[in-house]
């Protein structure tokens, strides 16, 4: 699904990957961990398409693509998915409009007619009911006035609505009290199926409690530095990151 | 930024679509403006002596005159002596119907997506169509007549009801308000007259469509609206222009006269040709529309969606005379380019507990100008009279101009004026999120701009939004912040 080599990126002069390496296959849940300003969010705005880094080496290919040769759209209606860390508002565009605008965008890139009415209705009441969201959600504007909780659960709402093939999670768990992260947890684990891939970017063990992933890669400056299975959550959280220093040099 | 260069080189390539010129026969005046050519007008029009002795005092204030230089605008002389004042397409006297229109005509019209035919069977929408200075037809009179409603070019109006124009023409524009005013008054050669009777809600839509045409003519036009006591009208107003390279002057008036407890709804879609991307061309709209509330409980609404023009001077106002009247503007302005955009609204209130909501929102890209100018007057009578204005501007890049002069003059101490003010980019990460979603740049910005245009756009007839908002996405198509 997924195959990064050696991917060194900077920004503005400072390296922020070095020589990163990570292969995810289909309908893996991989979960990547590590202390903040370690380029966990990076290697996620990497993926998606953001612009403003400078790709210093190595390569990115998504199903058999180079991934760093498309724009962001094309790379999201090939079925890329990025749950933002800081969704942004964009106001007097309700999530209706803009979920159409977006699933239709995608189709049309597939040689697929617009999808009626009636039929994104059905989707977006099917989803919500999954999710167990408020069903007022689809009629505010983007994340405007949600908290941050709301915004949480709107990223995976819209996954779940655009059915992407490789889903990245970025810190989707921060700020979430517990009954929140449970549901985030439950629509992920949802949306589970055997092609789809899913990358969960996470600072804490807790959110690993309620998705279990099949693998766990440490990321420490700049690199994976250690990848195991889904002990290897607990283990870091018992040790701590400093334990991973050792590792590291 | 290779990638915003690209874009910005489509903005050049983007064609305004409306650009096409109707070789059609007219019948145009000499060049230039003195009182024969006036008297000339007036004669074509078989005016009578009032209507003449009118535009005579309107010129002879109009020479004592001197152009405003206050406006955010910056443009090449206008040659008043250059201008045609009067062009008509050549016609059939009066045609009675549709089939006796000349094709030329209604094929223009059709090109427009303004099909006199299809809008008379299908839309229930009334039209009046005014190319270069003359009326071409106004559609469904019949279902207006049942009703009393009187919906014709002003030249009928000055033949078949020349009491109820004299009584109002000038009342709420003075032929001496403004410069551009009085020219209009002089030399305005044909627009729409609206009457509706007392206690009717007019059953449809009121539109008149604005075409200039013939090359050096200046198009004139003016609107008499007036609403008697209890009555309800909605009028849609839209215009557009071929590409010339040369600039064309437009300079209209609009009068709203609302009696008591009646209300006027008035939404413009202006999109005359802007001229191209290096500021050549366009048309120089300079405009006066004013209503008067005069009427207890009356209510005057402007909705204006401005895409088009080189440079529009504009400021859509409401008198509030009569107590509890209520007057509203709500505009979306869009300057891409060098256009060259000074507009906004005037809120004179004077009668007791009257209201006036302002919501503008400009929106700038390329090089362009976008100034938001507007005044609230409480005067000393106006007890507890109440304004909320907002104005909210957002830029799409860097080269362009945003600008806000709101001027508040309030002479009694129960009235209470709220004016809130945001400038605001479209960012680049709104863009991404957008990207990331599958949605291009280009659809992005369409959908960011209409979503912060969006409380406008809703004040706008149904089927006129879904055009608004097209032209909405048209006119930024390729600015990226």
């Amino acid at each position: 699904m997924l195959s990064i080599k050696n991917l060194s990126v900077s920004i503005e002069g400072k390296q922020i990957l070095k020589k990163l390496n990570l292969e995810v296959e289909k309908g893996e849940v991989h979960a990547i961990m590590g202390p903040n300003g370690t380029g966990k969010s990076t290697l996620a705005s990497i993926i998606a398409g953001r612009d403003f880094f400078d790709i210093d080496e190595g390569e990115v290919f998504y199903k058999g693509q180079n991934l760093l040769e498309m724009d962001p759209e094309e790379r999201a209606r090939e079925g890329i998915f990025l749950g933002f860390q800081y969704p942004v508002e964009i106001p007097g565009v309700s999530m209706n409009n803009f979920l159409r605008t977006a699933l239709n965008e995608q189709r049309k890139y597939h040689g697929l007619d617009p999808m009626s009415a009636s039929d994104f209705i059905a989707r977006m009441e099917e989803k919500k009911k999954m999710l167990d969201m408020q069903s007022n959600l689809t009629k505010r504007s983007v994340n405007e006035g949600f908290s941050g909780g709301e915004k949480k659960k709107n990223e995976i709402f819209q996954m779940a609505v655009l059915e992407p093939q490789l889903a990245i999670l970025d810190e989707t768990d921060s700020g979430l009290d517990i009954d929140a992260l449970k549901i985030v947890a439950n629509g992920v684990n949802k949306l589970r199926k055997p092609d789809n891939s899913t990358i969960v970017i996470t600072h804490y063990q807790r959110l690993l409690d309620y998705i279990i992933p099949d693998v766990v890669h440490v990321l420490y400056d700049g690199r994976i530095v250690k990848t195991g299975g889904k002990e290897l959550a607990l283990e870091l959280e018992e040790k701590g990151y400093e334990w991973l220093k050792e590792h590291a040099y | 930024m290779a990638n915003d260069d690209k874009i910005l080189e489509q903005v050049t390539n983007n064609e305004y679509k409306y650009g096409f010129y109707t070789d059609i026969e007219t019948d145009k005046a000499p060049k230039g403006l003195n009182e024969d050519i006036i008297r000339m007008i007036s004669q074509k029009k078989n005016e009578p002596e009032w209507m003449l002795e009118f535009r005579l005092d309107s010129y002879r204030k109009w020479l004592k005159m001197e152009e405003p230089e206050w406006a955010h605008i910056y443009h090449k002389p206008i040659e008043y002596q250059d201008i045609h004042y009067y062009a008509a397409p050549k016609k059939k006297k009066n045609p009675k119907g549709l089939d006796e229109v000349d094709p030329e005509l209604l094929d223009t019209f059709n090109k427009l997506g303004i099909s006199l035919e299809e809008q008379k069977r299908l839309t229930g929408v009334a039209v009046d169509a005014v190319m270069d200075s003359v009326s071409v037809k106004t559609t469904f009179q019949d279902t207006l007549q049942k009703h009393g409603i009187i919906f014709c070019s002003f030249s009928e109006a000055v033949q078949n009801h020349p009491e109820l124009v004299r009584k109002h023409l000038g009342s709420v524009v003075p032929n001496n308000d403004n410069y551009f005013a009085a020219l209009n008054s002089a030399v305005f050669t044909d627009g729409s007259f609206v009457y509706i009777p007392k206690g009717v809600r007019c059953p449809v839509e009121l539109s008149t469509y604005f075409r200039i045409n013939a090359a050096n003519t200046g198009q004139f036009e003016r609107t008499l609206i007036v609403g008697d006591e209890q009555s309800y009208v909605s009028y849609l107003e839209g215009c557009t222009a071929p590409m010339r390279d040369e600039n064309q002057l437009h300079a209209a008036i609009v009068e709203i006269v609302a009696l008591k407890d009646a209300e006027v709804k008035y939404s413009t879609v202006q999109n005359w040709y802007p001229g191209n991307e290096n500021g050549e061309g366009g048309i120089y709209n300079f405009v006066t529309k004013r209503g008067l509330a005069k009427g207890h409980n009356s209510k005057i609404s402007w909705t204006q969606v401005e895409t088009g023009s080189a440079i529009t001077w504009k400021y859509p106002s409401c008198v509030l005379l009569g107590d509890n009247s209520v007057g509203e503007f709500y505009s979306v302005a869009v300057t891409n380019n060098r256009q060259q955009a000074d507009t906004g609204t005037k809120m004179i209130h004077i009668g007791k507990n009257t209201k006036s909501t302002i919501i503008s929102k400009g929106i700038s890209a390329g090089y362009s100008e976008n100034s938001y100018r507007g005044l609230v007057k409480m005067t000393k009578n106006a007890h507890n009279s109440r304004n909320f204005s907002q104005c909210d501007s957002l830029l799409l890049g860097d080269k362009c101009g945003a600008h806000t002069w709101p001027y508040i003059k309030a002479q009694n101490t129960s009235s209470v004026v709220e004016h809130e003010a945001t400038t605001s980019k479209i960012s680049d990460d709104q863009l991404f999120y957008c990207n990331q979603r599958g949605i291009d740049t280009e659809n992005a910005i369409g959908l960011i701009v209409n979503g912060y245009a969006k409380e406008v756009l809703n004040k706008l007839p149904m089927e006129f939004a879904v055009e608004a908002q097209k032209l909405l996405s048209i006119s930024l198509e390729g600015s990226v912040g």
